[in-house]
This record gives structure tokens, sequence and C-alpha cells, in this order.
């Protein structure tokens, strides 16, 4: 039986999208089998990220219905085998998400893969509500930023009510991924550092993802990040998240792009 | 507990203290989400019984402060003649370890 992982963070525009498909990529590389599913209804926006846009022919919401099956809805990975996106739709909108279908959707996708990784919409609402509703994981994405702290810190006391884990009395597993990390700022004392952040959430770590062009660079081309650069700073920190979600006990650290002395006095105006 | 007599004074350091503070009210609220809201409806639904007014002549405002919470709940009441009356009801929590309780400490007039 897979995993079911959420990934979360309350407030829009954090790295949701970004981190699922980089960590859904990362984990396929390693050989697992993985499904990255879209909630966000209404305003699908992996099945982009993912480079598979042009792809899409059935839906969660088809699949949730009953129009469609499983196998008809998922889109396998034309770069990775074992990586497949079950894409949310563009149309209808989150009420069309009935919790009998949500939750027997999961548990197909759990017998077939052995990571189910839902990419969560912003908000507390309905739609944020059924995609961690079944999560064993939650990932919670912040940026070092106060809104963004905030609002993590809500979807963590969401996250121990509204689980059917937590209702079960069950301990749902939370993991911090910090997004758009920039460390020399942070040690400028302009940007709340790792452990400012740490200190206020008080869940445990997963990754520090620096703040990176890459990133902008892997959406434009439809790729996630862990595959479009594999070498680059963002890419590497996404891997060694991954690997501590499978368990594995890596060192933290935050990868940076590798610059020369050079690019490093000069690198701004050449910028 | 923090190191804040160590640390520079930069923006950072505020955001998270500032953070720290709301947060930890909004946890102690939040074991009742809405406790705020539930408290204005409440009181003035217990107004609004005896007495007629505008919910547009009703200010609500918190002052959260380091140890103690301020809620302060302005009520105009339209008298027969015209005049307004205003009641003021201030209510004082201590903010003690778990749990905020709000205890009515004052009220003026």
């Amino acid at each position: 039986m897979g995993k079911v992982v959420v990934v979360t963070s309350g407030k829009g525009g954090v790295g949701k999208t970004t981190s699922t498909a980089a960590l859904g990529a990362a984990l396929a590389t390693f050989g697992q089998n993985v499904v990255v599913v879209d909630f966000d209804v209404g305003l699908r926006n992996l099945d982009l990220v993912m480079g598979a846009e042009r792809r899409v022919v059935y839906d969660l919401i088809n699949v949730v219905q009953g129009i469609a099956k499983l196998p008809q809805a998922l889109i396998r990975d034309k770069r990775i085998d074992t990586l497949s996106l079950l894409p949310a739709s563009q149309t209808h909108d989150k009420d069309a998400l009935t919790e009998k279908g949500v939750a027997r959707v999961i548990a197909d996708l759990r017998r077939k893969f052995d990571w189910v990784i839902c990419d969560s919409p912003a908000g507390i609402e309905r739609g944020a509500t059924l995609a961690m509703r079944h999560a064993d994981i939650a990932i919670v994405v912040a940026n070092p930023e106060v809104s963004s702290v905030r609002d993590s810190d809500r979807i963590i006391g969401l996250l121990d009510a509204k689980t059917v884990k937590a209702e079960k009395g069950e301990r749902i597993e939370k993991h911090l991924l910090i997004a758009r990390y920039d460390a020399a700022r942070a040690l400028r004392d302009e940007m709340m550092t790792i452990e400012d952040i740490l200190e206020i959430l008080s869940i445990p770590l997963l990754g520090v993802i620096p703040e990176s062009l890459e990133v902008l660079h892997a959406s434009n081309i439809g790729s996630p990040v862990t595959l479009s650069n594999t070498s680059s700073a963002p890419a590497r920190a996404y891997m060694d998240a991954a690997k501590r979600l499978k368990g594995e006990t890596v060192a933290m650290t935050i990868p940076s792009d590798k610059k020369g002395l050079l690019d490093r006095l000069f690198g701004r105006r050449a910028a | 507990m923090n190191f804040g007599f160590f640390r520079r004074r930069g923006p950072a350091s505020v955001a998270r203290e500032r953070l720290q503070v709301l947060l930890a009210h909004e946890r102690n609220f939040c074991g009742k989400p809405d406790l705020i809201a539930v408290l204005r409806d409440e009181i003035l639904a217990v107004i609004a019984k005896h007495v007629t007014m505008e919910p547009d002549n009703v200010q609500i405002k918190m002052d959260r402060g380091d140890s103690v919470t301020m809620l302060k709940i302005d009520v105009e009441i339209s008298t027969s003649s015209s005049t307004a009356v205003v009641l003021r009801e201030t209510r004082r929590s201590t903010r003690a370890g778990s749990g905020a309780s709000v205890r009515p400490c004052k009220s003026s007039r």
C-alpha cells in the first residue's frame, strides 16, 4: 500500500505545485512508483508545470463522478515511466468533488502506486480540506515571510483536526519545506532564518529550497526542476528532501548554485 | 528564550517577534477558532434583547499586549429621544499558560 502525501500551505504562491512536481519526479527517479494528483479544481496548473497540458483528456472529477476509469485519466510522464499525473478539472468547480468519491479514488491510487502526492489548492476551504483528508504525511510549504508562516500555522492546526488520521486519534506525520530561502539575506537579518521558522511552527524540517532562477526556468519549459537541471541548487535540495521523505538520513544543507570568486564579487552587476 | 539581546534588531527579528506574539494568541483563541466573533454575537444578542440598536453602531476593538488582551465593545444605543448613549463594555483577559480566559475585570460607565 502506497503512502498518501499532501503538499499544502494555506497561502497561495509559495511553491506547492513546484514542490509537488519536483518531489514526485525525484521519487520517481529513485525507482519509486509515483502519481501526482492535482486537487486545484478550476485552477489546475500541475499539468502545465509537468509539461503534460496537451495530453489531458479526463481528470480527477471525471474519475470521482465515474465518467472515466482511473487508468484513462492517468497521464504517464514521457521522461520517467514510473511517474504519472492525475490532472484536476479546469471547468468544474470544487463542489464537484465528493467526499466519498475522493476517498475511493485515493484508495485506488494507494493500491497502484508507492506514493500518491496530492497538490492542495491554496486556502482552507473544501478543496484544501479534501486534499489533506486522506493523507498519511503532510508537507507544509512555507516561505520565510510573515503571512506564509502564519497561514502554515493555521494549516498545521487543520491537519491535526480535519484529517482521517487525526479523527481516528492517530498522528498525521507533518514536515516543513521552506521554499524561496535566501541564506545571504537571512544572515543580514533581512529574512527570517530557518531556526526562526522552526521555532515558531515546531514541526520537523524536510528541506530548504533556495531561491533560484532555475525554478522559473523549469516551469517555463514544463519540467519538474528535479528533471530540468539536476545539478541546480533547487534540484539538489528537492532530491535531498525526497530522500528524507523516503526515510533516508541526509545531512541538512542549503545547496547553492556554484559560483566562482569573480561571480561572487561581480555577480550582482553581471546579472 | 530567544537571543534577542544578542541579535541585531533587523526586520527579520521584528517579523519573528510579531509572529510569535500573534500565533501565541491565535493558537489560544484557536482552541475556539472564532472566540472573538462568538463573544461579539452573544454579547450583542443579549443587548439586543432589551434595547434596539443598529448593527452599524457597534465598534469592536481588540488590543493584544504581551500579557493582557483587551476586548472593547462600544454599542451605541439609540434612545427614543434620538440622543445616543454609549455603553462601553471592557473585558480583560490575562493570558495564563493555556487558553485565554476572558473574565470581566472592570467596566467603565
